[in-house]
Parts: C-alpha cells; sequence; structure tokens
C-alpha cells in the first residue's frame, strides 16, 4: 500500500493544467464538474444559513439583503447560476453516456484507432453546456443588475 | 448499515433529476414578480406560508443534500483510501447531511407555521 | 531462345536530402532501491523521420548511457512493454514516432501511478491483481469438452463475437490506468483496464459469470468510481476503448440492460 501511495501521481493529476491540454475536453468536463459540484455544495449550505435568518424577522432578513445585494454578491451569484447550469446540463449527459447511450456500438478497431465513445456528439454536448452556463451567467446579471 | 453502492448511486441520479425540475421551479418562482421584490420580506414570508410552496422547499433540501454530500464523500474517498478513515467519510457526510436538513427544515417549518 | 536485356531506365540525378536531426531526449532516472533521487537526463540522438521513440531510447542506450533502464520487446505495439510517458503523455514508445511530437526536445518519464522499478521500468503488480481479481477467464459449467458427447466447440456467431472482440485487443501495457484521474489518487481504485477485461467477458457470450464479477465491481472502490473522463480511451494504442466498455458494464448494474 505504501508503494501504492508513493506511486500515484496525487492531485497533480487532478489538477495539473498541462493534463488539460493532452487528454480532450471530457477530462476538462471532469474536473469542472467537480469544482462545481464543490462550489454548489459550499452555496447551498451558505444559502440554507443566510435564508434562516428571515425566523429572526424583518432587520435580520434585511442585514443579510444588504450583504448580497451588493454587486459583489450579483457577481457572486451569476458565477452560482453558471456553476448549477453546467453541473446540470453536464450531469444529464453523464448519465445518458454511464447508461450507455452516445457512445457508439463495439466494433473490431483498426488503425488509427480512434476512440468511439469520444465522439463529436459528446463533445458537441460539452460545449454546448459550456455555452448555455455562460448565456444563463449572463441572463442572471441582466435581471440582477436591472 | 452498509448499502451496495450501486444503490448508492442510483439514489445520486435520481435525487440529481428530481433537484433539477424542483430547483427550476424554485428559481421561477422568483421571475413571477421583479427579482428584487421577490426578495422582500413580506414576500418571502407569504411564500413560505404556502404549503405546496414549503413541501417544495423541503424536498429541495433533502434531494440536494443527499446529493450535495453523496458527492463530497465520492470525492473524499477518491483522494485518500484507509478503512477507519473510509468509515470517518461516510458517516461524516450522513452527520452532515442530516444536520443540514434538520436546520434547513427547522426554517421552513418554523415560518411556514407563522412563528417568526 | 533469346537472350533480352533488360532497358536501363533514364533516371534524372537527383539530389538527395538527408532526413537526419537531432533531438534531445529528456530521460528520467531514478532508482527508488538505492535513493529516492531523481534527475533528468538530457542526451542528444540523430533521428530519421521514421525513427520511434523507442529506436531512440535505445540508440541512446547503446552509444551514450548504457544504464539507461527501459522495458520494451516486440518493438511493434503488440506485447504492451514499452509504456511511458512521452511529452507528459501515456504512450507506447515503440509506436509513437519522433517526428509525430512536433518538439525537438523529448521528456520521457515513466508512467504514472505505477512505482517505478528503475529508470523507465514500472512495477505491474497492481494491474496484474486487478486484472485477476476480475476473474480474466471464461466461468462455465461445461468448461470441459468432454469426449463422446459429440460437442466439440463452443459456438459464437458473427454478431457475438463484435460485441467482445474490439476489448480482447487489450495488451495490458497500463497507459490507460496511467492516464486515469481516478488512478491518480485512488489507490484502491479497480482500473480501467480491469473495468474493461470484467465487460469484455461478460459480453462473451460463452461466459456465465457475470453475476459473480458484477458483485466484484460493485462495491465503493469499482466501477462507480469512474467518472468517464475518457483519458483511458484517449491514450489506448489498440483502439479497446475502455470508456465504452465500463459505460456498457456500468449499464447492466443500473438496470439499463439484462
Amino acid at each position: 500500500m505504501e508503494k501504492e501511495n508513493k506511486a500515484k501521481e496525487g492531485i497533480k493529476g487532478w489538477i495539473n493544467p498541462a493534463k488539460y491540454g493532452k487528454f480532450g475536453i471530457e477530462r476538462f468536463a471532469w474536473i469542472l464538474m467537480r469544482i462545481t459540484g464543490l462550489g454548489l455544495l459550499a452555496y447551498f449550505i451558505g444559502h440554507i444559513y443566510e435564508t434562516s435568518s428571515i425566523l429572526d424577522g424583518p432587520a435580520a432578513w434585511e442585514s443579510v439583503l444588504e450583504l448580497t445585494q451588493t454587486t459583489e454578491g450579483h457577481i457572486f451569484l451569476s458565477l452560482v447560476i453558471g456553476m448549477c447550469v453546467f453541473h446540470t446540463g453536464n450531469g444529464i449527459r453523464l448519465m445518458l453516456v454511464q447508461m450507455g447511450y452516445g457512445i457508439g456500438k463495439p466494433a473490431r478497431p483498426d488503425y488509427p484507432y480512434k476512440p468511439q465513445s469520444l465522439n463529436m456528439k459528446g463533445k458537441a454536448c460539452i460545449y454546448a453546456t459550456i455555452g448555455i452556463a455562460a448565456l444563463a451567467m449572463w441572463y442572471g446579471i441582466t435581471v440582477m443588475f436591472g | 448499515m452498509i448499502m451496495r453502492e450501486s444503490i448508492v448511486m442510483k439514489i445520486h441520479y435520481g435525487t440529481a433529476l428530481g433537484a433539477v425540475f424542483l430547483v427550476a421551479i424554485h428559481i421561477m418562482m422568483r421571475m413571477t414578480m421583479d427579482f428584487h421584490d421577490s426578495l422582500q420580506y413580506e414576500n418571502v414570508i407569504a411564500n413560505y406560508e404556502m404549503i405546496g410552496y414549503a413541501i417544495l422547499l423541503e424536498l429541495i433540501l433533502i434531494l440536494i443534500s443527499v446529493h450535495g454530500f453523496n458527492g463530497l464523500r465520492v470525492i473524499l474517498l477518491e483522494m485518500r483510501q484507509g478503512q477507519a478513515y473510509e468509515k470517518g467519510v461516510t458517516y461524516g457526510c450522513i452527520a452532515a447531511m442530516v444536520v443540514l436538513v434538520a436546520y434547513g427544515s427547522r426554517t421552513i417549518i418554523m415560518t411556514n407555521m407563522g412563528m417568526v | 531462345m533469346a537472350v533480352v536485356h533488360p532497358k536501363i531506365s533514364e533516371e534524372r540525378p537527383q539530389t538527395i536530402v538527408p532526413s537526419t536531426k537531432n533531438v534531445t531526449l529528456r530521460i528520467k532516472r531514478s532508482n527508488p532501491e538505492v535513493s529516492s533521487e531523481e534527475r533528468f537526463d538530457e542526451l542528444i540522438v540523430p533521428v530519421e523521420k521514421w525513427t520511434t521513440v523507442l529506436d531512440a531510447l535505445l540508440d541512446a542506450k547503446s552509444h551514450l548511457d548504457h544504464s539507461i533502464g527501459i522495458r520494451y520487446s516486440c518493438r511493434q505495439a503488440s506485447c504492451g512493454s514499452c509504456g511511458m510517458k512521452i511529452n507528459g503523455r501515456p504512450a507506447l514508445a515503440c509506436f509513437t514516432k519522433i517526428s509525430e511530437l512536433d518538439s525537438n526536445i523529448i521528456t520521457v518519464e515513466p508512467m504514472d501511478n505505477f512505482p517505478v522499478v528503475r529508470d523507465l521500468a514500472v512495477n505491474f503488480s497492481r494491474l496484474i491483481n486487478n486484472h485477476k481479481k476480475i476473474m480474466p477467464y471464461v466461468i462455465r459449467e461445461d468448461s470441459e469438452i468432454v469426449p463422446g458427447t459429440g460437442v466439440k466447440e463452443i459456438l459464437q456467431t458473427p454478431e457475438d463475437v463484435e460485441k467482445y472482440i474490439q476489448f480482447s485487443s487489450c495488451i495490458k501495457c497500463g497507459l490507460c490506468n496511467s492516464a486515469c484521474p481516478t488512478m491518480a489518487m485512488d489507490t484502491s481504485f479497480v482500473g480501467p483496464q480491469a473495468l474493461a477485461q470484467a465487460y469484455r467477458y461478460i459480453a462473451d457470450t460463452r461466459d456465465k459469470g457475470k453475476k459473480n464479477r458484477l458483485q466484484i465491481i460493485d462495491e465503493s472502490h469499482g466501477i462507480w468510481r469512474c467518472h468517464a473522463a475518457g483519458s483511458c480511451s484517449q491514450v489506448c494504442p489498440k483502439g479497446v476503448d475502455p470508456a465504452m466498455g465500463i459505460q456498457m458494464l456500468r449499464s447492466y448494474l443500473l438496470g439499463i440492460r439484462d
């Protein structure tokens, strides 16, 4: 086990940016899924705490709103919108892939051995999800800033 | 309590799908009027006092707590291995889930019952 | 019989441009049994447009530094021995041409996620143990052909073979395990190689061990720690596409397939 612990690449295998140029958009979607998941969990915990101030009356609620209804608060919330849309869209793509849809059918492999599962459909879905998340962020900003 | 990992992951996917649908409704409620007005104290209280909306919030709370903390458990299990650590992570995430659901439910139930 | 003299074709004189150029091989050197020191040795070797990384390494080993530790055998991407990290990406040294790399500096390192034996040679025990764990053989009660019963072979249609033949191309080179992001942190993860092989046997119509294999991989460091990052399929030199096999295997556990 100690040998394996020393052998493993460790956290560099997750966060080294050089990896993402060598392995394609699917790997980037994987790390983004983790980052957005953790970000959304942190936001969710903060949101539950923030909304609990409603129990302390209007003054407490207004003071929380003063914190969040600021320029920084709006920018933060638009990031949350982007994270939420990406995590949802990529999550749906992953669920379909993990059920066996959109990954092609097994066939006799032939040179240059291009993997069927990493096809244009999947890549297009990832790019589309990133695009829709950006659009959602833009829409959120227009709503929040009036 | 030992649950097979396939059951845990089916719960993970099920909670994800449920949460997507319900959070979409929750967000759309903010668009039934001007965004800034929808966050005013009286309007928020009025939302909580609707039993349907309170149930929606409770379901979102449970679904996202389960999905989120299970996701955190998966990430933590991949980062380090060992029997004691893995047990600690699993029970810790379950405990955090329960605490968050309890804390959020307190807000929802008390506000819905007019105890503000 | 008349003698026919071959016509001497008119050849125009040509200037042959030599394609030899020099590249720098940066080889990661280490000997964990002796010390924890790691260093990069830079060796300049001449290469042609057809020279593979393995050719360049063996040239360096023959003429410049005999002590370079390297594992290789077939030189034709059949044995899976020469897996290493080439310019940051796991690949077979014999199957990667220097000219493909578009760089005059070629950095070669041992594969990630495998304990290093020396220099570029790594220990394959974990891969082999995980492979054995999923029972990589056809399981059936009547696995012995009994004489006198009239059964000579277990028949399969071409369609039956198409379902698994892709995954049987695996040469156990370990590149997929090296590229996998889960393997980078999770020392208990079974790995894409073993999971793809589990699918290979489950998809084989001759096999009756599906339930046993699914039980083995249905655990917290089994198939569920794969998140479809696809790096395994990106680097596979034989077109096995382990990511496809793993997702198809998962569909059994999710109840989508029988």
